[in-house]
């Protein structure tokens, strides 16, 4: 039997007042027109607890932009559901934080461009935009729900990551998630921009244990190496359909958010199909699942139990193949791909903001 | 660390439940899963806000028939542990 999901990643839309260039959201976002409607996501909510998932993941795009999430949170606690919003909070106002704190809200992740306003709007895209977020985590801590700063790094800004970390202190949040840039759909167009240079990350690093000593037993500290600079690399979301499941706006059923960028797939819907059925017996969660598929070398290697190979859609984006070692890992015959990238990142073109309303191959 | 006379209790938004369709105790952290097993469980039934980390180590010395120097190093190492990962307070 295939044990159950944890968490549930629910895409409610992809809308977003932001336009951040490194945005992982796919190229072709899905328009509002086509986004499921409030009585699809509560009955995927009692699918998803009656699957046996724990946490619920309410993302996007900025969730705020449904009028309906208060709504939507509402029942996701009274199924028992570990809510948790994943939100820029430029649209976090008094009123909405009152909804979603009487709704049963367990947990904002609030995100940060930038520990100070000027690049943080820059970076965003929306004049203001950061002082609106300092006030966003102001309501969350005054409505008493724990708080998870998370800032997403990149060569950009990884030399301010002590005042980050500071930031983070100064606001109260519970945790501090550092998070580099996922290239995947808009990021990789601007990866070369993007990623930061190696002595960049050593003093990261070396800031992220220094303040994690200091901070220890009051604030948590989740900081993993970014890909491109680790020798091996990650169980993708812990694994292809063993930990989590991805709802798109539209209401694809996904093992990962970036999964639609794969050939060969006829995701299922939540429209057509329960949860349960989805994740026992769809052929795409089934397809990447375990060790099984895995090509060579990760085949006989020591590592497949660990890392399962890496992650599919970072391979496909970089080889052409899916079925091939996530060219991250030190191992694969395609890492060549990943150490001329960190060779070209000292160049310093113009990022490419995320646009709206518009397919990006079109330009 | 050690002072016994301190109240333990789980953090704003920590959750400690059995969960029916896995038969398991389970800690829901923010965006954290834990699933301890053995005398952790034994242990974290006992954080309840109420209880004081002496109290709890002589339950357990109690439960247990040991010897209670031998409890309370597994006590307080699990409790730090878990005081490092944002999930008890000391």
């Amino acid at each position: 039997m295939t044990p159950p999901p944890a968490a549930l990643i629910a895409e409610l839309t992809h809308r977003c007042p932001l336009s951040c260039a490194y945005c992982s959201n796919p190229l072709e976002l899905e328009r509002t027109g086509a986004e499921l409607a409030t009585a699809d996501w509560l009955r995927i909510l009692e699918e998803a607890a009656a699957l046996g998932v724990l946490h619920v993941h309410f993302t996007g795009g900025e969730p705020l932009a449904r009028r309906d999430l208060a709504t939507i949170v509402r029942r996701a606690a009274s199924l028992g559901l570990y809510t948790n919003l994943i939100t820029s909070g430029v649209r976090l106002d008094d009123r909405a934080m009152g909804e979603l704190a009487r709704a049963g809200l367990d947990h904002v992740q609030l995100s940060f461009q930038d520990a100070d306003p000027e690049p943080a709007d820059a970076s965003g895209g929306l004049p203001g935009g950061h002082a609106r977020k300092l006030a966003a985590a102001a309501r969350v801590i005054a409505a008493d729900i724990p708080l998870t700063l998370n800032f997403v790094v990149h060569r950009g800004n990884l030399d301010r990551l002590e005042a980050m970390l500071a930031l983070g202190e100064r606001l109260g949040a519970g945790r501090i998630e550092i998070a580099h840039v996922q290239y995947h759909g808009w990021a990789l167009l601007n990866r070369d921009r993007l990623l930061p240079t190696r002595a960049q990350l050593e003093a990261a690093t070396a800031a992220v244990r220094e303040a994690r000593a200091r901070l220890a037993g009051r604030i948590v500290i989740d900081y993993v190496v970014p890909d491109y600079y680790a020798a091996r690399p990650k169980a993708c979301m812990g694994g292809w359909g063993r930990r989590a499941l991805n709802v798109s706006p539209s209401g694809r059923v996904l093992p990962c958010h970036a999964a639609e960028t794969l050939p060969g797939f006829d995701f299922p819907s939540a429209r057509d199909a329960t949860l349960g059925d989805i994740w026992t017996r769809s052929d795409a969660f089934a397809r990447f699942r375990g060790v099984g598929w895995a090509p060579e070398p990760c085949r006989s290697c020591a590592h497949l139990e660990a890392d399962l190979g890496g992650c599919r859609c970072q391979a496909f984006a970089l080889t052409g193949d899916a079925v091939r070692a996530d060219p991250v890992c030190a191992l694969s015959p395609d890492h060549g791909i990943i150490e001329q990238a960190i060779a070209r990142a000292e160049g310093n073109g113009p990022l490419t903001p995320r646009r709206f309303g518009r397919p990006a191959a079109r330009r | 660390m050690s002072d016994e006379a301190a109240t333990p209790r789980f953090r704003p938004g920590v959750r400690f439940r059995f969960d029916e369709p896995r038969q398991a105790w389970i800690l829901l952290a923010p965006e954290k899963l834990f699933m301890p097993e053995g005398t952790a469980i034994e242990i974290l039934k006992r954080v309840d806000g109420v209880r004081t980390l002496g109290a709890i180590i002589d339950d357990l010395a109690g439960a247990y028939q040991a010897p209670r120097a031998l409890i309370a190093a597994d006590v307080i190492a699990m409790l730090a542990d878990l005081n490092a990962k944002g999930v008890v307070r000391l």
